[in-house]
């Protein structure tokens, strides 16, 4: 058995006070400063610990509460109470809510999967990845004891061609025309930031953990610095058309390389082959209503690796609305089912991939695996604010983190995603990643779900009101 | 014994002797919590108007002034139409009602604030609450929640006693020569382990549920010998990891229950987290206090049908007595799963879906994994059907069944009755706060094994808050046969022609 692989934990603490979910209104007016003071019956200590922070102005207490609400119901004088807190609720947007960010923190934090009680509090379904649930099976399944338990659940995926069939040559060696594959062994690469700041120590906190976990970081070669050097076999750099022509020498070292989508990428593939015959390429594509096709086009001409990118929101414009990036790589991938070629290409798809469930259900309609970008900044502390979109500074001043720590957070943060992605496939009896590409029979949809129990029992479903944001 | 469980004779000549009586039980915490605030200023005169003029019990003397008001049974915004309406007769303008501002920091989508006030309302007080609380869905906008009963409309509802309304179900409809056990209401309690939940609660819940004539489960953990008075209501539980099951424990019960996997962790098996395996708890596990205790995913044992009726058979053997139930998650498949249960000769097949409560679960877990139990009962039912085998099969489902509303759509759609658990945990004031599993466990005594924590919990004091709950639900569920002209509640049973969904035309 290949030695278990695992990504290395450390508890990475935050730097600032997180934002709690509530807030604690304590009318000290009206205190009867009682004796038995129902602030020391807080199980968790958080008026004992409580300091007012005053750099960012909160109260400690809205962070360490867990909203048990014994002080509430217990107080005397009837003086303290929970309301929302309402910057809490400001975070984010509707898709990256509050409660995801929040989650997220956690994970980058502790390295530990978020587990809670008292059942599911969340919506019946929703839009995008929410119409969607992943299988299990009752019975017959790898046995396996515990998350960390005797089984291997295998999660590496190949990145590159696979060739349709065996060529030799006179001596009668195998001959390529693609570079050999490369393995990961995560399913998970690491995207360029769409916001905040790829400072060099941001940079740095990407790469060193790109490294460690042996997988890629995607980073636009302008931003490239000496210091990258040491990094460059876990870099993948993403060239403009200009670019390709101009930053030869920096391609010498790195073993994947991306460029964008453009009229002449089918002719670029050929000639960058020629070019860097060991290196893989990865073409970025913008997904919209063409992109089967592109995709199919792509695939013939030799690319090693599509990489499928949605908005940040997991949306992608097509022309009739908005579909969600789950729903456009389900077809990217059954055109090239159809049209013979889907095992020749590896597909990464982003955007819109905000938590650990997302890679397992990205990669069950069609993707090998995904590429993450703003879970990252969320485990270096971004709020998503947006604050640095405006040209204002980061409250969390992202920028200036310590790359150890911020490669400690991403760590943990993947590290946890791994967990949780070993626990679905665990419960679906699948010891392997690759094999859950592309089935959709693992997984239950919404649509089918209510067509096949309510639609027969209570006839034709009302159009769902807006889907996505 | 606790007063309340000594039954009451019923009323003449019906066939039910004895219902447990309710009893009010409140809060045990200082400050209820309830839709509306009701404050009075220091310009009250304690002229004793408003104590004197609201029925709902919120105003009262204390002495020669005026107790503190138990808002939390003011009707608030649906008072101001009535005579009646304290803020308005209060001579002194003393007095204000408003919306309390802590709902929304309280509960979630599936368990409203609102679900939550109203079911500690009925655990209070036995009855459905007044005033415009919404005690019958939630709003995660999807299975019950959207979908309704379709009364009869321009028909009065019938006019029968509520003796003669039959809620009792047979658990055995397979004619195997086992018992015949029924039950006098279509629920009965979930699994919830000696080491998850605190002693005094497990045993109320055992109390409860004898009271009603029903059962609660044990979990897997073991049997304490307190449980030794009620046996007869109780399930005890055999799942992968054996722990604290022994041939005596098997021997004790009518019912013995086969988990295979639970709905808020489908596939994942169990796990105690080392804090809560106090000495005593891993007496009853035969176990080392202070560590992890996992059961694993599956039974190593059981790769097919033909196994899985080992195990039955098994149990069958050790107890010529009881009924065995098989506890599954609901896959895509889990029609064909309660079709191989019943040839390995199971009497319940009892689903679980993927939205239910447990003490602690993987996040990802409890969202995502296994399809809600609205899907998976009529899946089931109509498979049942079509193999020609429903009526030998007691069908129960669990996860997500919140209200008496529920409980009736979950029958309507195909089951024949449903297990709770964290309806009865809200009932003993949960708080849905999912801090369960966090450092000693539940701040509220509730899940936890913690010595000082556990205290919170008087026994007394659960066992009459579940039993009014029930008699709550009872009535409700009365209610709904009576206004479909119904008098049994077996007469329900799939019978969605009464049931309309809101997203459909
Ligand atoms: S609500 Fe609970 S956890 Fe929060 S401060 Fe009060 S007692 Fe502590
Ligand atoms: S915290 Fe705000 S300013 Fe800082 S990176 Fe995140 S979105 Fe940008
Ligand atoms: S910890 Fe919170 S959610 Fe869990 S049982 Fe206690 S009150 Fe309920």
């Amino acid at each position: 058995m290949p030695k278990k692989y695992s990504i290395p934990t450390k508890t990475s603490p935050p730097r600032f006070t997180p934002i709690g979910k509530s807030t604690i209104l304590d009318w000290e007016g009206g205190c009867l400063r009682c004796f038995k003071c129902v602030k020391r019956q807080c199980i968790y200590d958080v008026y004992n610990e409580r300091t007012f922070d005053v750099r960012q102005m909160t109260d400690t207490i809205d962070s360490l509460c867990k909203n048990c609400l014994r002080c509430v119901q217990s107080c005397p004088g009837q003086v303290i109470t929970k309301v929302v807190n309402a910057e809490y609720k400001r975070m984010g947007n509707s898709y990256w809510t509050p409660d995801i960010i929040r989650m997220q923190w956690f994970q980058a934090e502790t390295g530990r999967i978020p587990v809670s009680g008292a059942g599911y509090g969340g919506p019946f379904s929703g839009p995008g990845f929410d119409d969607m649930w992943t299988d299990m099976s009752e019975i017959v399944r790898p046995t396996r004891d515990g998350i960390h338990g005797r089984e291997y659940i295998n999660t590496v995926v190949d990145l590159g061609r696979s060739l349709r069939y065996l060529r030799f040559d006179a001596a009668g060696h195998v001959v390529r025309d693609a570079p050999e594959k490369i393995e990961i062994p995560i399913p998970i690469i690491l995207k360029d930031l769409p916001l905040g700041s790829l400072s060099e120590s941001v940079f740095l906190a990407m790469a060193e953990a790109a490294q460690a976990m042996d997988t890629f970081m995607i980073a636009p070669v302008k931003g490239w610095k000496p210091y990258i050097e040491p990094y460059k076999t876990h870099l993948i750099p993403l060239l403009t058309e200009a670019e390709i022509d101009t930053h030869g020498e920096l391609i010498r070292g790195v073993r994947i390389i991306e460029i964008q989508l453009s009229d002449v990428t089918e002719a670029r593939v050929s000639r960058i082959r020629a070019a860097y015959p060991d290196v893989l390429i990865m073409v970025r594509m913008r997904l919209g209503e063409r992109s089967g096709e592109e995709a199919l086009a792509l695939t013939r001409v030799g690319a090693d690796i599509l990489h499928l990118c949605a908005d940040r929101d997991g949306n992608v414009e097509s022309g009739n609305g908005i579909r969600f990036v789950k729903d456009v790589v389900r077809s990217v991938h059954m055109r090239l089912v159809e049209a013979g070629c889907r095992n020749e290409i590896t597909l990464f798809a982003s955007g819109g991939i905000a938590m650990a469930e997302h890679v397992a259900k990205g990669i069950i309609v069609g993707a090998d695996a995904v590429a993450v970008d703003i879970p990252l900044l969320l485990a270096l502390e971004c709020r998503l604010c947006f604050r640095c979109e405006a040209g204002l500074s980061c409250p969390v001043e992202v920028e200036n983190i310590h790359p150890e720590w911020g490669k400690n957070r991403i760590l943990n943060l993947i590290a946890a995603w791994r967990n949780q992605l070993i626990e679905v496939l665990g419960a679906m009896g699948i010891r392997e990643i690759r094999r859950l590409r592309g089935e959709v029979g693992r997984a239950m949809f919404f649509d089918d779900l209510e067509r096949e129990t309510f639609g027969r029992l209570f006839g034709k479903r009302k159009k769902r009101e807006s889907v996505g944001n | 014994m606790n007063a309340a469980l000594q039954s009451e004779t019923g009323p003449e000549g019906t066939a039910h002797v004895g219902r447990p009586e309710v009893r009010v039980t409140p809060s045990r915490f200082r400050n209820a919590i309830g839709k509306y605030i009701v404050r009075r200023s220091k310009e009250c005169i304690a002229c004793g108007k408003c104590a004197e003029i609201c029925p709902y019990g919120v105003h009262e003397f204390a002495g020669k002034t005026m107790a503190r008001p138990k808002d939390y049974r003011c009707i608030g915004a649906a008072c101001e139409n009535n005579d009646f309406y304290c803020v308005r007769q209060c001579p002194q303008n003393a007095l204000s009602v408003r919306l309390n501002p802590i709902l929304e920091v309280l509960g979630d989508k599936r368990w409203t604030p609102e679900l939550l006030i109203s079911t500690w309302y009925m655990a209070e007080t036995g009855e459905v609450p007044p005033g415009d609380i919404e005690y019958k869905t939630g709003d995660s906008g999807g299975g019950f929640d959207r979908i309704e009963f379709c009364f009869p409309s321009g028909r009065e509802p019938d006019a029968v006693p509520d003796d003669e309304v039959s809620l009792r179900i047979p658990l055995n409809r397979r004619k195997d020569g086992r018992p015949e056990v029924e039950i006098d209401m279509p629920v009965y309690g979930g699994g919830m382990s000696y080491g998850s939940i605190s002693l005094s609660v497990m045993i109320a819940r055992a109390r409860a549920y004898q009271a009603w004539n029903s059962f609660t489960c044990t979990g897997e953990g073991g049997y304490p010998e307190e449980l030794y008075p009620y046996d007869d209501h109780v399930i005890t539980q055999v799942a992968t990891g054996l722990f604290g099951v022994r041939e005596d424990t098997i021997q004790r019960v009518r019912i013995v229950e086969f988990k295979y996997a639970q709905g808020a962790k489908p596939g994942l098996g169990g796990h105690l987290l080392g804090d809560k395996v106090t000495p005593a708890v891993a007496k009853m596990r035969e176990a080392v206090p202070g560590n992890a205790l996992f059961s694993p995913f599956p039974f190593h044992s059981v790769y097919s049908v033909e196994d899985h009726k080992k195990h039955v058979d098994w149990i069958k053997h050790i107890n010529p007595r009881a009924l065995v139930s098989v506890k599954v998650s609901t896959p895509t498949d889990v029609d064909m799963v309660a079709v191989g249960s019943y040839h390995a000769g199971a009497n319940i097949i009892h689903l679980d879906g993927s939205y239910g409560g447990t003490g602690a679960a993987p996040d990802i877990a409890k969202k995502n994994i296994a399809m809600p139990i609205e899907y998976a009962i009529v899946k089931v039912h109509n498979f049942l059907k079509e193999e020609g085998i429903r009526d030998e099969m007691t069908l129960i489902v669990s996860g997500g069944i919140r209200t008496a509303y529920d409980v009736a759509k979950a029958i309507a759609l195909g089951a024949d009755g449903v297990v709770v658990g964290t309806s009865e945990m809200v009932a003993v004031e949960c708080i849905r706060c999912a801090a369960c599993e966090s450092g000693r466990g539940c701040a509220r005594g509730i899940a936890t094994t913690d010595p000082e924590l556990s205290k919170l919990i008087d026994e007394d004091w659960a066992t009459q808050r579940l039993i009014n709950l029930f008699a709550a639900w009872r009535r409700q569920l009365i209610e709904i046969l009576r206004k479909l002209g119904m008098r049994d509640i077996r007469e329900l049973v799939g019978r969605t022609d009464c049931l309309k969904h809101l997203d459909y035309e």
